[in-house]
């Protein structure tokens, strides 16, 4: 790994976002609408009668943990469309880059655009809702650890599945996320599933985030069970998304679609 | 550069067909055919962008394979297909390609180059600005960020007005000249293949049909014109 090339691809896409406003304002855009709409729904099932306690801190809490994994996934597979779109990726991959630092590159760089996004909805939670997210202390690092990597794991996926299939491929970059969303128990405790669903849940990394949120916020504690198996079933989902993407990148320099997807 | 036997497949078709040649230092390579005919195919293989069926690429002696990165970070590559990031200004592009390649002093390298490339006057522009030409101007500027001691240019020229790729031919020749520099180049204009190769390489169908020096291709196919020539050997007329 040489630090060098990691940094030139995350300088590269710095300027991107210092010189396009439209980027700059996709990485606000969504958290701050779902804040607004999802703040409000709170202030309104909290004003009914027999209201459920913690609802506010439940749906807040879940929606900026929920955009945090989010965007780590799209910190991967958006950056790697940057490089389709503007065809640059040829330009990259004859240089002496290595597939793994370009990923590298790509989780540094979700780093910094989740911590931008999540930073200002942090803030307007507090001040528009007096939503405190440190309120979950210390099991944040835990919690924002996990969804980081497995919006790591997703993105690789679908960056592997973006350099095989091209074009076809580039609408997962938005929607890959949200098909774990219904099994991550994100907004509703994982019991309310059925049966099947619940089975599948359990190894969903995210449900055991989910659910952990919520014991933390009812109770200011979390069943190590659950940060036990994030941590354990997010190893794997990284290894298996890193032993897809090196097996598609072989097969892209075999079947000559670095240069097509680069069209 | 050694190159032995490469093949590459794509099912059933054979883009490069058991190419073998030789490149030297400060030997500018022409090669070309028709459309089709695997001169995109064979540069990307000594790119180590494609994986060739079979065959060897040697690379200043070593096995291309094995040695993938002491070797491209000692080579470059442009093209009319590639361009470059849209919303970064020119220099901001280089000062990222000049990072990747680890070249240092990088702004003295730049300014050099953007003289050399007659874009100085751009390097504060945005790239999704420039014209095609300018462009092409640039992705060369890329392409000379390392040094490179082998530079690959598929079509460079096709985006460019017959005065700036006349100067680009000139620099070409002249790196060659000063640094020793390879070059291996294709195009579709035979009068630039004549002016600026050193030796040419025709390849019809994946297979190198003849090769030799543009005086020498002449002689042996009685051609005025390296065109003349090259209708001749495409049409099997030879
Ligand atoms: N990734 C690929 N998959 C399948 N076939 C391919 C692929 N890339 C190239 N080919 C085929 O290989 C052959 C050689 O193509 P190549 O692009 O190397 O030709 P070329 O000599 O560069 O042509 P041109 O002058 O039009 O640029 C063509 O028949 C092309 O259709
Ligand atoms: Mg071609």
């Amino acid at each position: 790994m040489a630090l060098s090339r990691i940094v030139a691809l995350l300088q590269r896409h710095l300027y991107l976002y210092k010189r396009s406003l439209a980027r700059l304002m996709e990485i606000f855009y969504w958290p701050l609408l779902d804040l607004l709409v999802w703040g409000y729904v709170t202030v309104y099932l909290a004003q009914m009668p027999g209201a459920l306690p913690f609802v506010a801190a439940f749906l807040l809490g879940a929606m900026i943990l929920w955009d945090i994994l989010y965007r780590s996934q799209q910190g991967i597979s958006i950056s790697l469309l940057e490089e389709i779109w503007s065809r640059n990726l040829l330009n990259l991959f004859v240089s002496p880059l290595r597939p793994g630092e370009f990923l590298a590159a790509m989780m540094a760089l979700s780093i910094f655009k989740l911590s931008t996004a999540a930073a200002v909805t942090v803030t307007l939670a507090w001040l528009i809702y007096s939503f405190d997210f440190f309120m979950m202390g210390l099991y944040l690092v835990p919690f924002v650890v996990n969804l980081v990597v497995l919006g790591w794991a997703i993105g690789i996926v679908t960056a592997a599945l973006i350099l095989r299939y091209g074009q076809k491929a580039e609408v997962l970059a938005w929607g890959l996320t949200f098909l774990f969303q219904p099994v991550s128990a994100v907004f509703y405790p994982v019991s309310v599933l059925p049966g099947w669903l619940q089975e599948i849940a359990r190894y969903i990394p995210a449900a055991h985030v989910f659910e952990g949120m919520r014991e933390v916020i009812a109770h200011g504690r979390v069943a190590e069970e659950h940060l036990l198996w994030a941590f354990a079933l997010n190893g794997a989902y990284v290894a298996g998304s890193l032993i897809y993407f090196y097996h598609v990148f072989r097969s892209v320099r075999e079947r000559g679609l670095l240069l097509r997807v680069g069209e | 550069m050694e190159v032995r036997g490469l093949t590459k497949r794509f099912g059933d078709l054979t883009a490069v067909d058991d190419v073998t040649f030789d490149l030297f230092p400060g030997e500018i390579l022409g090669i070309l055919g028709p459309n089709g005919a695997g001169k995109t195919t064979l540069i990307q293989l000594l790119l180590h962008v494609l994986t060739p069926t079979a065959g060897r690429i040697y690379v200043f002696g070593l096995d291309l394979d094995r040695h993938r990165e002491a070797i491209l970070s000692r080579v470059n590559f442009s093209s009319a297909y590639v361009s470059m990031p849209s919303s970064l200004t020119v220099r901001e592009n280089l000062q990222v390609f000049a990072r990747l390649y680890q070249v240092s002093p990088a702004p003295e390298r730049i300014a050099h180059l953007l003289k050399l490339l007659e874009i100085d006057d751009l390097a504060a522009k945005i790239t999704g600005t420039l014209s095609s030409g300018q462009i092409t101007r640039l992705c060369l500027a890329k392409a000379l960020l390392n040094e490179p001691r082998i530079l690959f240019l598929d079509e460079p020229t096709a985006s460019l007005d017959p005065d700036i790729a006349d100067k680009t031919r000139r620099l070409l020749r002249r790196l060659r000249d000063e640094t020793g520099m390879a070059v291996v180049y294709t195009s579709h204009n035979m009068k630039e293949m004549e002016e600026l190769c050193d030796r040419l390489l025709f390849l019809s169908k994946g297979r190198v049909l003849a090769s030799g020096t543009p005086t020498a291709l002449r002689d042996r196919f009685r051609g005025g014109t390296l065109e003349e020539v090259y209708l001749k050997v495409v049409r099997g007329e030879a």
